[in-house]
């Protein structure tokens, strides 16, 4: 039998089978490739042994580069370059026109912070638009979960882990 | 197993599976629209076509065929500037604020509410910029050298906070909207046959696949977005209220204007909301997600928010005798007994009389009267930002220079046409994308879908005595 990139396709129909089944495979030694979901299921990602996301550093990142373009952009403008006197009220300072400049720098640090992060989930999840489907079985952006184990890279036989899948709950077994 | 408790009101009705919530919220993407679709179509599209033309006609003779003039220069366009970004605010509020309480009934209403927001932000945009009267010079307002000498825009203006405001919040809420959009455009792609469809859906989804660590950033993005909008949708209705507090008008420099402000926002929001879903939940057939329930929370929010509003007139009226200042006192005893006294009883009336009525059980879960009621509350909040701009413009300092004010018919059909603009897109909306959010309803329709919450009551009969 070619054991080289022979994929299986546990499917199940609910959550929480679902979320125990990966916790039983895993711990019967079975690498369990992708789980491919219709909605999000709470656990399932450290059942699959993924560290919690960091992406919301990101937001951090742009947002405080945000904050300080804004700052670097006001005080160019209105401070450095031609300092406008209003009413009596000249600004000659970043720091006496702080207050006036905080609705901007608040602004602009959402604008960053939000558009850098959606970009950089876009970038790292492959988002584009176009881009095909790359989910195996059709039916996991509607009501199935599809867990992908690719059978080249396990320890145990084909015919043990169709028996574990059949005995965690798997409503099918396919083979692309 | 994660439960809720029973008391708790079901947010899916019947005996839903997951694969029924797709087809449910799919069928009008995937079916002919009725006859009622295009003849509402029709006349949103007509009322567009009369409002673009009338604009045409305005930029192409200038900002006097409104009925502006000398003492009354802002009226039924900064009027419609702030009613339109007001009713945008219900939208980030369900979406992002409700998502930080962890409230589950926003999952049925917070897609076309968002979808709302978006589109009132494009019609509350296009006013002031038809009110520049040189529109081709807009790109002033943007950080710029002037290009008469090295002058730049001044930052301590709030007129130009008001730039940087509603273009971080138009472009955020879409990009929030957009982002909350991409899992159930895959669930729609998937389910295509026809080669047209296809395509299109495809390019929209951008190529989801629902992995679990694409699950796992998607909660992540989501929760800090709305962790970002919510200061950022109270900070937007502030900033539009600096534009009247900042300035020396009686009536306008109120240091109580951004919290009144983004309080009526929210109210007039939440109206604009129930207009459409009523409507929108019987024409699509949605009654199990979008339920009495969902219906009475929102009440129960104009309600607060209606209350808020209602303390803030009084609070004015208190704050105009109590300072003192003349000019100020006028302001608010022309106000109520001016010319224009009849727009403020009808402001008074329709915004902190007739909510109060949603104290009535009975009245708040009837869905005629609350269909009424949002639009009592819309007319209302309309004729508030009306209230606020030409009251307190048309008998200024010097009653050499009083004016009474007339709208045109331009600024009549500007209006019209807005609204045009807003209920085509919107109609646009409701037949080619997701109305709701699909992918979140299915994460809790074993909790709070009402099979599976009897189910559950049997399993755990215990629950039920406690």
């Amino acid at each position: 039998m070619d054991k080289n990139n022979k994929v299986i396709y546990g499917v199940f129909t609910d959550p929480d089978v679902t979320l125990a089944a990966v916790k039983a495979l895993r711990r019967e030694g079975v690498r369990i490739k992708e789980v491919y979901c219709p909605f999000p299921v709470h656990g399932l990602d450290e059942a699959m042994g993924y560290k919690p996301t960091n992406i919301s550093v990101s937001a951090f990142v742009f947002g405080a580069t945000g904050c300080s373009l804004a700052a670097l952009m006001i005080w160019y403008m209105n401070i450095h370059d031609w300092p406008m006197n209003i009413g009596g009220k000249p600004s000659f300072s970043f720091a006496e026109n702080f207050p006036a400049f905080v609705p901007v720098l608040f602004e602009s640090t959402v604008l960053l912070a939000a558009h850098g992060m959606i970009a950089t989930f876009y970038f790292v999840t492959k988002l584009f638009p176009g881009f095909p489907g790359r989910n195996p079985d059709k039916r996991s952006t509607d009501d199935r979960f599809v867990m992908e184990i690719d059978l080249s890279e396990q320890s145990l036989s084909e015919d043990d882990i169709k028996r574990l899948l059949q005995k965690y709950g798997a409503s099918e077994i396919n083979h692309p | 197993m994660h439960g809720e408790s029973p008391f708790r009101k079901p947010l899916i009705l019947g005996d839903k599976s997951y694969h029924q919530i797709t087809e449910d919220i799919c069928r009008p993407i995937e079916q002919r629209a009725g006859k009622l679709y295009y003849v509402a179509f029709a006349l949103a599209f007509t009322a567009l076509l009369w409002g673009v033309g009338l604009i045409a006609y305005l930029i192409g003779t200038g900002v006097g065929v409104w009925g502006l003039n000398r003492t009354v220069n802002w009226a039924w366009d900064i009027t419609n500037f702030v009613w339109w970004v007001g009713i945008g605010h219900a939208g980030t509020l369900i979406s992002a604020i409700l998502l930080l309480f962890r409230q589950r009934w926003r999952m049925s209403i917070n897609r076309s509410a968002e979808a709302m927001t978006i589109f009132a932000v494009i019609c509350a945009a296009m006013f002031p910029l038809i009110h520049m009267g040189r529109i081709w010079v807009s790109y002033w307002t943007l950080p710029l050298p002037n290009q008469f000498g090295p002058l730049w825009v001044n930052f301590n203006s709030a007129l130009l906070w008001d730039v940087f405001a509603i273009t971080t919040y138009f472009t955020v809420s879409l990009g929030f909207w957009y982002t909350g959009l991409i899992p159930d455009f895959a669930t729609v792609r998937d389910r295509q046959t026809i080669p047209f469809m296809k395509i299109i859906y495809r390019i929209t989804a951008m190529g989801w696949t629902g992995r679990v660590k694409d699950w796992q950033r998607f909660e992540e993005v989501s929760l800090v977005l709305a962790g970002l909008s919510t200061p950022l949708v109270l900070s937007v209705h502030s900033v539009v209220s600096f534009d009247f507090a900042t300035s020396v008008i009686p009536g306008w420099h109120t240091t109580i204007f951004p919290p009144y402000f983004v309080a009526g926002a929210i109210f007039s929001g939440f109206a604009m909301v129930l207009t459409l879903l009523l409507v929108m939940r019987k024409v699509l057939h949605l009654e199990d997600y979008i339920t009495i329930y969902h219906v009475e929370n929102m009440n129960k929010i104009i309600i607060v928010t209606g209350s808020i509003v209602g303390v803030a007139y009084i609070t004015e009226l208190f704050i105009s005798w109590y300072s003192g200042v003349m000019y100020e006192q006028y302001a608010f005893i022309n106000r109520a007994t001016g010319p224009l006294s009849w727009s403020y009883w009808i402001m008074m009336s329709c915004n902190v009389i007739s909510p109060q009525l949603f104290w009535i059980k009975k009245l708040r879960t009837n869905l005629l009267f609350t269909f009424i009621m949002s639009l009592v509350v819309n007319v209302g909040m309309w004729f508030e930002r009306f209230v606020i701009i030409v009251t307190s413009l048309h008998r200024d300092f010097l009653p050499s220079a009083w004016t009474m004010f007339y709208p045109t018919y331009v600024d009549i059909g500007i209006f019209i046409g807005s609204l045009g603009i807003f209920f085509t897109l919107f109609l646009l909306f409701s037949r080619t994308f997701p109305v709701i959010a699909m992918a979140e309803l299915k994460s809790i329709l074993k909790i709070s879908g009402e099979a599976q919450k009897q189910k559950q009551a049997v399993l755990e009969p215990e629950h039920a005595q406690h």
